[in-house]
């Protein structure tokens, strides 16, 4: 079972909810949580548990060989993301330009721009008991996400059974790595405010999952502030609210100091428990 | 003309409805733009009229014409992106997966494939309520956003500004650290940083400004929520300190900022004590430095 926790923005409780879900799922079963946020991991500073590896993680980009190159140009001229460049005698890459779509390496005439990885993040594995957590981080200076969080997903998929729950903190908004984060996910939760900023981002990130023909349903955050639309919107939309966690001083206290919530807050736990309930009737309907 | 990008690193620390308020201030001096285009929400307190709206495109997305395919699987093989499935024995271009590299119409025996240009949202110049211009824009569903739009939002913010000698241009930026962001910044004259004190917010913080010190912008810090933990505001101050970077307030938890924005009113017009006096020095103060 793979549940994304999305949001049409970042602010909303996304961290809060997925952290809290996985700490609380993990007391019965098997569990992994995956930070797919990687341009801003934050799960990690809410999850208490050891480091057990550590990989660093590469894209490919092409390595020009002056020895055999007949500087034809192809390379160039094939190049969509101007991530090569002719300058006189020289061939120029830009790796932070190039999708690593191989175009110019496998089109050169004379292979002399073969594939070489590059670095582009890190990937990091913890576990605590029946709880792993999964954490990538783009470096600073990388600018796409796309290519770490399918990478991140490929290793989630190779470490872990059927059977674990597997819970993607996605990155927040309506683009591709959002898309890339929730595309293999059975279901996803869209975290919301009950405010207009709120109900805006969510119409967005809606129309994204309805675009992507996803089961989704909704937890309002912070509920008790601004207004009842987002409620009335889910009625009128038919989409399921699965829970609301209430706003509360103290919570946005123990989120400060990086703490879970549902072991101090007893509305909290109750929401979780509500959620819960929905994922595991989920799962029986889906073995059915 | 002067250039000033509040940015915050994540979301959810108030920097929209912050800057909403400093445009609010800023009345006719300044020209706002929107570069928040993944969760563009300005436009909820600034009632824009939507006057002038144009298509942007940006990038290409292969289109395969099933008459002249004869189903080699050429294009599919070369695909990086598995972007080319077949479908009822067609060979059809997922256009979510499509990174538009152009490789597969190089490979294809028949020139059955097409690279056509991608629209990727929408952008608007619009007359806000305090009669002054704001552009902005609506990201499409799945698009990419490579800052391409955020930075043709700020270029047309900056051309507007210029034409009707307006003094500041204000520009909400983009969250995280990549191209979105990088874009929101180049050119900048002065950054904004809104943070909250929260781990995650000294974590963003501290992310976000080895950006904005690569590109050697002075910047100031504004601190929302600063009373919600004490501990860290502490440690927020004293990394400004050591970064030199101006602490130009501390607005306290206050659930103003949502009562404000529930009745699309930026908090400078819903509140007219506390909140109210700091913004209205807060962007005294950032008019000066900037
Ligand atoms: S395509 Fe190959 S041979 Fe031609 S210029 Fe590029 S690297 Fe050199
Ligand atoms: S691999 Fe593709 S994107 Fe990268 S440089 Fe070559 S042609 Fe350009
Ligand atoms: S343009 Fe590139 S990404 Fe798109 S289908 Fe063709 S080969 Fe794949
Ligand atoms: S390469 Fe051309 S002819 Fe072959 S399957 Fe693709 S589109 Fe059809």
């Amino acid at each position: 079972m793979k549940i994304a926790i999305a949001s049409g923005k970042g602010g909303t409780g996304k961290t809060t909810l997925s952290t809290n879900l996985a700490a609380y799922l993990a007391e019965k079963q098997e569990v992994v949580l995956v930070d797919l946020d990687v341009e801003e991991p934050n799960s990690g500073l809410f999850i208490k548990a050891e480091l057990l590896r550590e990989e660093e993680k590469y894209k490919m980009i092409p390595q020009w060989n002056p020895d055999t190159c007949i500087l034809c140009g192809n390379c160039q001229e094939v190049c969509n993301f101007h991530a090569v460049l002719k300058l006189g005698e020289q061939i120029m890459v830009f790796p932070e330009l190039c999708h690593s779509c191989y175009a110019c390496s496998e089109l050169c005439p004379t292979n002399s721009l073969p594939m070489v990885p590059q670095k582009m993040g890190e990937l990091k594995h913890f576990n605590s008991g029946t709880l792993s957590f999964i954490e990538s981080r783009l470096e600073i200076g990388q600018e796409q996400a796309v290519p770490l969080i399918r990478q991140t997903n490929k290793y989630v998929e190779e470490c872990f059974s059927e059977q674990v729950i597997k819970l993607f903190d996605s990155p927040p908004g309506t683009s591709c790595p959002v898309i890339e984060a929730t595309k293999d996910a059975d279901f996803i939760i869209l975290v919301t405010e009950p405010t207009p900023f709120g109900l805006h981002d969510l119409t967005l990130a809606v129309e994204t999952m309805r675009e992507l023909k996803k089961n989704f349903g909704v937890v309002i955050n912070r509920h008790g502030i601004g207004n009842d639309e987002v409620e009335k919107y889910c009625s009128a939309e038919n989409i399921p609210l699965l829970a609301r966690i209430p706003n509360d001083r103290q919570i946005a206290e123990l989120y400060s100091r990086g703490e879970l919530l549902y072991k101090k807050i007893p509305g909290v736990k109750e929401q979780l428990d509500l959620l819960i309930h929905h994922i595991e009737g989920l799962e029986s309907a889906g073995e059915r | 003309m002067k250039e000033i990008v509040v940015i915050s690193g994540k979301g959810g620390t108030g920097k929209t409805s912050i800057t909403a308020s400093l445009a609010y201030l800023g009345g006719k001096d300044i020209v706002l733009a929107d570069c928040d285009v993944d969760a563009a929400d300005m436009h909820l307190l600034m009632q824009p009229d939507f006057g002038q709206a144009k298509d942007f495109y940006s990038g290409l997305i292969a289109e395969i014409r099933q008459d002249d395919c004869i189903q080699c699987g050429k294009c599919a093989d070369i695909c990086r992106f598995d972007a080319i499935p077949v479908i009822d024995g067609k060979y059809i271009v997922d256009p979510l997966s499509c990174e538009g590299c152009g490789y597969c119409p190089r490979v294809c025996p028949t020139d059955a494939i097409d690279m056509l240009d991608m629209n990727v949202g929408k952008w608007y110049v619009s007359t806000i309520k305090t009669g002054t211009t704001m552009v902005h824009a609506k990201l499409g569903i799945g698009a990419d956003n490579s800052g391409k739009l955020v930075a043709h939002v700020k270029n047309e913010a900056k051309r507007i500004a210029e034409e009707e000698d307006k003094e500041i241009v204000l520009v909400d930026g983009s969250p995280g650290v990549g191209c979105p962001v990088v874009s929101s910044l180049s050119g900048a004259k002065f950054v904004v940083l809104v943070t909250e004190p929260t781990v995650s917010g000294l974590h963003d913080l501290k992310r976000v400004y080895e950006l904005v010190d690569k590109f050697n912008i002075p910047a100031g810090c504004i601190i929302n929520k600063a009373d919600l933990n004490p501990q860290v505001s502490a440690e927020i101050e004293s990394f400004l300190k050591q970064e030199n970077i101006g602490h130009i307030a501390s607005l306290p938890y206050d659930e103003n900022f949502t009562a404000a924005m529930t009745q699309g009113k930026t908090i400078v017009e819903y509140d007219e004590n506390n909140l109210n006096e700091i913004l209205t020095q807060s962007w005294a103060k950032i008019k000066q430095i900037a």
